[in-house]
């Protein structure tokens, strides 16, 4: 760990002899001609790695969730299991389309406090046009273009009006969990043929594993916003936005267009996650998802993301969803523990990511 | 290209631009014009509208009156977009990239290469690899932009704006952070650009540049239009003239006054002792005695603790050890709070952060220190307010001379008046300024020495901090040199030097504590040392102001 304090090196310069035997593997004796293969160069490598602003936290992130899952794997007894890693994607699939949303909102710098009201409306809004005969190839359509619009309205508020997105945003909660409520007081089941069928559907992968159909959609979804941010023009300005948004609009970059967009990708995925949510529930209430805007934004920020936006990876923030998934699924081995403690656990993470997120600004 | 030098066919002009933010009018009736395959330079001080002037042109700004043509079409951008889409290409003068992409982005962004639909990384790293090795750049594409030095930033913007095949370039203050080296690189790139016919706008402080590269000039002050100049046409010393607007005697008189002056240094005159004062990891313990009505310069580079020693002294930064006394009485500063109760004001060098609220207006700037003196229950009175801030407009010249102007939108001269404005308010018995002239025009510059030499003759003393050792050696009695966090030095000025102050500045060893040995040793010190001492000195952006005049004035 005392490499890890030194002020980061870089890679070419040669280490000072004096420091050598400090080394973590003794790279003392080793003349002054040494390979970057060396103990010191790797443990160099991983410095830069980890202290890099770009992929030092979703490595932070990753290696974390492979600790926690052997953790999980040496304490409880059929725990290291495929099954149990694919439960982690069918329990989260929206939670999966809700942090890729969060995720685009969060690069540009913005956030987005809605997600949770929108998974709730929607929910309701399926819930209550199924009750009365609609076809669910029609619903569904509807509900992701209202979801939509609802995040191009927010858009354009935080982009003409100059609102805080913070503020916009919660403008837009209170009105989707108030317009939950106009649908109706109570919970709304849904019996829908193939709602209820798209809900016990599995997919078998062969060898007892499988996995449900929202997964798929999610890992969809998953894959399009990876191609959206790293191999599109849109996607790019997205992370340049985050990076600077004057020097973006002086370059010429479509500033006004993509910070608009963000909020109605946030919002289509919000749709989609609140369809998701109901093929898991099959019902629709008032009162369901709230506080989910806050998981997503953990996961998003605990998958490396940074909250100013302009630095982070769509992929983490899968890894985010999965590190709290997991900790939920440990939980739940433990039996003795109440799941408020994933709450707990969820803080405790946050707080040393956010830590690290400082001390790593500052050593640089 | 045949029209290389015809004056008939600009490729821009602009006519009868007006430009005007609440409370200034930043352009008034300016015209302008490029013509292609020539070097233009447009010139004035900080505050003329230069930067105004380029950012009407590259659609940032929307112009209010006037209009603009493109070879001979009238345009009308509404946007940075439109005009590089036009063949407007620009550099600005703080650098606009992303420090979270990498090199190759900051390059290409907006016109990646696309296969299928894709952005194509590979072709995208290749060109901005030929681009790079174009400016003689070594660095690899595919690195964040955020782990480069500022000089190779300032290059990458230059090779962003030259990959779009521009009719004209716009460089604002391009050398402000090269070296030479750079410098020359640079020049060539603008020379062959210059043959192949793109009109190149180019804006830098340093005269000697502006000389070396441009066909053509614009003079601007105050908004409004000078005139336009070839370059080969027109001798340094009237283009400064031009520049300023007035004679550049202000100066000369300051230099035979700071000799007049005589400083009562008796113990009964000391108002401020500062013994063995210091803060660990800051400045380590030293000393320094203010007599009223002296100026006491602080001499030495950035990070030498000259800042952080005025911190001390301004109740900024709590010093932990050694003891402060006013007025003979031992204190303690813990906060500015304090020090301006003992009326000692600390004008920060951080202008924009720690000195000015660009939202607030001119008068509510200057109140601001005399109202939280009094205690925010105690409101100064409109009337009184009004009168205050008219008599520092009037007494400083600040303009533009509306009380009711937000200070953002006034030029770094004028805000920094308005500062000083603010902390004379109070009626301080010790002023300490920060770099009080730095970023600012030599007329400002000019007024704002003078008015040290007011103050000091009325009583007040004056802790004076600056990177332009000529600024401290016409303005001080007393010169303090530091180095290294440590003070080196605490001399008399009379017959001091640049080169004596920069070898003292260069090395530490020169006798602390007798200052006549210290002046005899400093002309003993090899040159090789005040070059490199020059060589490091933080290069203000005005620095090169000064030489103007000089250079002008012989």
């Amino acid at each position: 760990m005392t490499k890890l304090l030194d002020a980061p090196a870089s890679p070419a310069r040669p280490s000072r002899p004096g420091r050598a035997g400090r080394g973590a593997s003794g790279g003392g004796p080793t003349g002054p001609g040494r390979t970057p293969l060396s103990a010191r160069g790797i443990a160099t490598g991983i410095r830069n790695l980890l202290t890099s602003p770009k992929y030092g936290p979703v490595t932070v992130t990753a290696i974390l969730f492979v600790a926690i899952f052997i953790v999980g794997g040496v304490r409880y007894r059929g725990f290291f299991s495929g099954q149990v890693f694919l439960n982690l994607l069918v329990d989260n699939s929206y939670l999966i389309v809700l942090a890729v949303g969060m995720t685009f909102v969060i690069l540009t710098g913005g956030i987005d406090l809605s997600v949770g009201a929108v998974v709730a409306l929607s929910g309701m809004i399926a819930a209550s046009l199924l009750q009365t005969g609609w076809s669910p190839g029609v619903v569904i359509p509807l509900i992701l273009v209202l979801t939509s619009v609802l995040g191009l309205l927010v858009g354009l508020m935080i982009h003409v009006f100059k609102v805080q997105p913070f503020i916009a945003t919660l403008a837009a909660m209170f009105l989707a969990r108030g317009l939950c409520y106009v649908i109706s007081q109570n919970s709304i089941s849904i019996t829908d043929a193939t709602f209820v069928e798209l809900a016990v559907a599995r997919i078998p992968l062969g060898g007892n594993l499988s996995i449900t159909p929202s997964v798929v959609i999610a890992l969809v979804v998953v894959a399009i916003a990876v191609w959206v941010l790293h191999a599109t023009r849109f996607g790019r300005t997205v992370y340049a936005i985050g990076g600077g948004e004057h020097s973006g609009l002086l370059m010429g970059l479509p500033v006004a267009r993509t910070k608009v967009l963000v909020y109605v990708i946030s919002g289509f995925c919000s749709g989609l996650a609140g369809v998701l949510f109901t093929f898991y529930t099959l019902s629709g209430y008032p009162l369901t998802a709230i506080g989910t805007e806050l998981d997503a934004i953990a996961a998003v920020v605990i998958g490396g993301t940074l909250l100013t936006g302009g630095y982070g990876f769509v992929l983490g923030s899968v890894l985010g969803v999965l590190v709290l998934g997991v900790i939920q699924t440990i939980i739940t081995f433990e039996g003795t523990l109440s799941s408020w403690w994933t709450k707990i656990f969820i803080g405790a993470l946050l707080l040393v990511f956010i830590l690290q997120k400082v001390l790593t600004a500052r050593r640089r | 290209m045949t029209h290389h030098t015809d004056p008939a066919a600009p490729v821009v002009e602009m006519r009868g631009i007006s430009i005007s933010f609440p409370g200034v009018k930043a352009l008034d009736g300016v015209d302008f014009r490029m013509f292609p395959g020539e070097v233009h330079s447009l010139m004035g001080e900080n505050g003329a509208g230069k930067s105004t002037l380029i950012k009407a042109l590259t659609g940032v700004y929307l112009i209010d009156s006037g209009t603009i043509a493109l070879a001979g079409e009238q345009v009308a951008f509404s946007g940075p977009a439109q005009a590089q889409a036009a063949g407007i290409s620009t550099v600005y003068q703080e650098v606009n990239l992303l420090p979270n992409l990498s090199v190759a982005e900051n390059i290409m962004l907006g016109r990646e290469p696309r296969r299928f639909g894709a952005i194509d990384w590979r072709a995208m790293r290749r060109r901005s690899a030929e681009l790079l090795a174009g400016l003689n750049l070594d660095i690899d594409p595919g690195s964040l932009l955020g782990d480069h030095s500022l000089a190779v930033q300032q290059l990458i913007a230059i090779a962003r704006a030259i990959d779009v095949q521009a009719k004209v370039l716009i460089l604002d203050e391009p050398t402000s952070s090269l070296d030479t080296d750079e410098v020359a690189e640079l020049f060539r790139v603008i020379r062959s650009l210059k043959e192949q016919g793109v009109a190149i706008l180019f804006v830098s402080h340093f005269l000697d540049q502006v000389y070396e590269i441009c066909d053509r000039l614009t003079v601007l002050r105050n908004g409004k239009l000078v005139g336009e100049y070839l370059v080969e046409e027109l001798l340094r010393i009237d283009l400064v003239q031009k520049m300023i607007g007035k004679e550049l005697t202000t100066l000369d008189d300051l230099e035979q006054r700071a000799r007049s002056v005589v400083v009562d240094e008796s113990d009964a005159a000391l108002f401020v002792n500062a013994a063995k004062l210091g803060r660990r990891g800051a400045i380590h313990p030293a000393d320094l005695p203010i007599a009223a009505g002296e100026v006491v310069g602080l001499a030495g580079l950035l990070g030498s603790g000259r800042t952080e020693f005025a911190r001390l002294l301004g109740g900024i930064d709590r010093a932990d050890t050694g003891e402060l006394t006013v007025r003979g009485k031992a204190i303690k500063l813990r906060t500015p709070r304090q020090a301006i109760s003992h009326r000692i004001a600390f004008s920060s060098e951080n202008r924009r952060d720690e000195g000015i609220v660009g939202d607030l207006t001119v008068r509510d700037n200057i109140v601001l220190a005399l109202q939280a003196d009094r205690g925010w229950f105690r409101p100064i009175p409109k009337r009184k307010q009004d009168e205050l801030a008219q008599s520092y407009i009037q007494a400083l010249n600040i303009r533009p001379g509306n009380p009711d102007a937000l200070v953002r939108n006034l030029s770094g001269g004028n805000q920094q008046k308005v500062l000083l404005a603010r902390w004379l308010a109070i009626a301080p018995r010790l002023l300490i300024l920060d770099e009080p002239t730095r970023g600012i025009d030599i007329g400002a510059k000019a007024e704002i020495q003078k008015l040290v030499f007011t103050l000091a003759e009325n009583g007040m003393s004056v802790l004076f901090i600056s990177a332009e050792l000529e600024e401290v050696l016409r303005l001080s009695h007393r010169i303090v040199v530091l180095r290294d966090r440590h003070v080196v030095a605490d001399l008399e000025n009379d017959g001091l030097t640049v080169d004596s102050l920069l070898a003292l500045i260069a090395d530490g060893s020169v006798s602390v504590e007798e200052p006549g040995e210290a002046d005899a040793a400093a002309p003993a010190v090899t040159a090789g040392a005040a070059v490199a001492a020059s060589a490091t000195a933080p290069a203000p952006p005005t620095a090169p102001t000064t030489d103007e005049t000089e250079g002008g004035r012989r």
